[in-house]
């Protein structure tokens, strides 16, 4: 086909209306566009499906040196490695520590976050609050090894500058051990992830109140209502919604923890409230080769967040009438 | 904002400012922190905190940082996977969503089943790390390359809504002159896409420069590690090192033997120089992507 000048979109667009059900389905369009998807479905099929096989380990006794035919071959055990994982002297320790830590930091990260957004909307310059955007925006990107070295820098009971502040200031009388001390590590895990990420946590909330409608406010004031009163009862509730949507997400990650963020701060004394389910498989699992029991560990994991999601789901449409799906 | 405002509304702007600057200084300081502490000398270091500007100033921690062989092949070895990566993957992704996102595409709703499956279920660690195994990928750099040159369905779904506010028009327009799919999808999708494209290569460049797990869970040679990895060991000793000697990484204890009996250095300004430069490409960055990243968060959050 030669390229011809009279075809102009509006031309193009009646031709579409008279043939509505043909266009783009000739043939070579079709193998076109199906060989353009196909390396990712292929993808998607070695590196998503094909590990589905091995959740196999789970209920079999595996063992490691059989490779990849023994999780087809090795015999079923009647549930052993879930049992195994009941028994450990480990297992609710890890369970504790990953709900704590998570449900005190949606607790303090929430309201913190929320009121972050709030403030920041009622900076009345424009320039000082992009600057305040940028800098907080900043921790967001480098990564927790950074992040988490700093922090332990910081704390450090010999040379750091908090530990240093709190005995000249005579608030504590000899160093603190917020590293090695485990009763540290929750409020450590929720507050260096407040600090590193309540600016990109805000932009939504930001977004969310930026479509406020402005006329809202403005009947709010002729009734009286100051800035504070305004703040409480125009833009939280516009802006409920899009915190709706923010718990559930929370609500189903709620086994999840960053394993880049807790890993860092870890160590081997603080271990007794450090230990959360993800760091607990990489233990388990590749470092003491139990293959099996890791398996295990991570399915019941991601079939308690898939029933916490929906439940969470669920719960949000019966109080907000908004939730996911 | 001056004459006739209350006294409560003008405390509160005060407040309010105060507050914003608190929190500025309090995400501000620990970087500021970790530039003085790697540039004062170590043994000055020993006697108290720095605070606001080093008491000894030396260039050695760095000096010794830039001139470890094992520091520069981490370098090469992350820097590397994050340019292929990146280019590979985001070029990639953005034509599969092209691909997708045709109205005319027969099937498509088997594609989207297999997308949203993948995006919800996986084997998790264990069986990830199997596979690689069996790949031949475990303890292999293409680790780094293979299983990421998919940018996944989420990133589909996000370009799927931006392709279309393009106009209908242009693709028939197009198709009409016999451009094929690939011409139309060069020609006139990236151009078109390029804001958001530039979102999704920031947000995968750094989150494979800062990536460290994947060092962690399917590699050991030390000419595999990773920048992040070799800090984040860095951080590991020098903590662990105070109270206990332990099995020391080959990479790291090269380092640290240097360190041993000179004053200028200890393994904790080491660490803070390593911290130090492996941030460097993410701030001197950061300004650049800003404007991206923002549009880049929103589109994300669309609802359909």
């Amino acid at each position: 086909m030669t390229r011809t000048s009279s075809i102009t979109p509006s031309v193009v667009r009646v031709a579409m209306r008279n043939k509505p059900y043909t266009f783009g389905h000739d043939w070579r369009t079709q193998t076109e566009l199906h060989s353009m998807l196909l390396p990712g479905v292929f993808f998607i099929i070695v590196f998503h499906f094909i590990p589905l096989f091995g959740l196999l380990m789970a209920f079999k006794n595996y063992d490691p040196t059989t490779g990849i035919q023994g999780i087809f071959t090795s015999a079923w055990n009647n549930f052993q490695n879930f049992t195994w994982i009941f028994h450990s002297y480990q297992f609710w320790p890890m369970i504790r520590n990953t709900l704590g830590i998570n449900f005190l930091g949606m607790l303090v990260g929430f309201p913190v976050t929320i009121g972050f957004a709030l403030l920041l909307n009622e900076i009345v310059s424009m320039k000082f609050r992009s600057v305040i955007q940028t800098v907080t925006y900043m921790p967001h990107f480098l990564s927790w090894v950074i992040y988490g070295g700093l922090v332990i820098n910081l704390l450090d009971p010999q040379s750091g500058v908090v530990n240093y502040l709190l005995l000249h200031m005579h608030i504590v009388r000899k160093p603190v051990e917020f590293l090695a001390d485990p009763q540290y590590f929750w409020p450590l895990a929720v507050i260096t992830g407040l600090l590193k990420d309540i600016g990109w946590g805000a932009i939504l909330y930001l977004a969310a109140i930026a479509g406020v409608d402005q006329t809202l406010y403005e009947a709010a004031a002729i009734d009286g209502a100051g800035r504070f009163r305004r703040m409480w009862y125009v833009t939280l509730p516009s802006i409920l919604p899009t915190v709706m949507i923010m718990i559930i997400f929370a609500i189903s990650g709620m086994l999840n923890n960053n394993f880049s963020q807790i890993y860092v701060l870890q160590n081997s004394l603080n271990l007794s409230t450090s230990q959360v389910i993800d760091t607990y498989v990489y233990q388990v699992g590749l470092q003491q080769f139990q293959f099996a029991q890791a398996t295990a560990i991570g399915l019941m994991k991601s079939v308690l967040a898939l029933i916490l999601l929906i439940g969470a789901n669920f719960a949000s449409k019966k109080l907000t009438e908004s939730g996911l799906f | 904002m001056v004459a006739g405002k209350s006294f409560g509304e003008r405390a509160f702007n005060v407040t309010n400012v105060m507050i914003m600057c608190i929190l500025m200084f309090l995400t501000l300081y620990p970087f500021w922190y970790a530039v003085i502490g790697s540039l004062d000398s170590a043994q000055d270091l020993q006697t108290g905190p720095v605070f606001l500007w080093p008491r000894v100033f030396t260039w050695a921690s760095y000096r010794e940082v830039l001139n470890d062989p094992g520091l520069l092949q981490a370098v090469w070895v992350t820097a590397s996977r994050t340019v292929i990566v990146t280019v590979v993957s985001i070029t990639y992704t953005a034509l599969f969503a092209y691909a997708y996102s045709r109205r005319y595409l027969k099937g498509k709703k088997w594609y989207t089943a297999i997308g949203f499956i993948s995006m919800y279920f996986g084997g998790g660690l264990i069986p990830t790390f199997m596979l690689y195994n069996w790949l031949g990928l475990y303890d292999n750099y293409l680790v780094y390359i293979i299983p990421s040159l998919f940018g996944g369905f989420w990133n589909v779904i996000i370009l799927n809504a931006n392709y279309k506010s393009i106009p209908d028009s242009l693709f028939e327009a197009a198709k009409m002159d016999g451009a094929s799919e690939l011409r139309i999808f060069f020609q006139i999708v990236m151009p078109l896409s390029k804001p958001v494209l530039a979102a999704l290569s920031v947000f995968t460049a750094v989150g494979v420069w800062n990536d460290y797990g994947t060092t962690l869970f399917f590699t050991q040679s030390s000419s595999l590690q990773t920048l992040q990895y070799l800090v984040l060991k860095l951080i590991q000793t020098t903590a662990a090192s105070e109270e206990l000697n332990s099995n020391l990484n080959p990479a790291v204890a090269e380092i640290l033997a240097k360190v041993q009996g000179q004053g200028l250095i200890s393994s904790q300004t080491v660490e803070l120089a390593a911290m130090v430069l492996a941030a460097i490409p993410v701030i001197v960055m950061y300004p650049f992507a800003q404007r991206y990243f923002i549009k880049g968060v929103l589109i994300g959050s669309v609802k359909e």
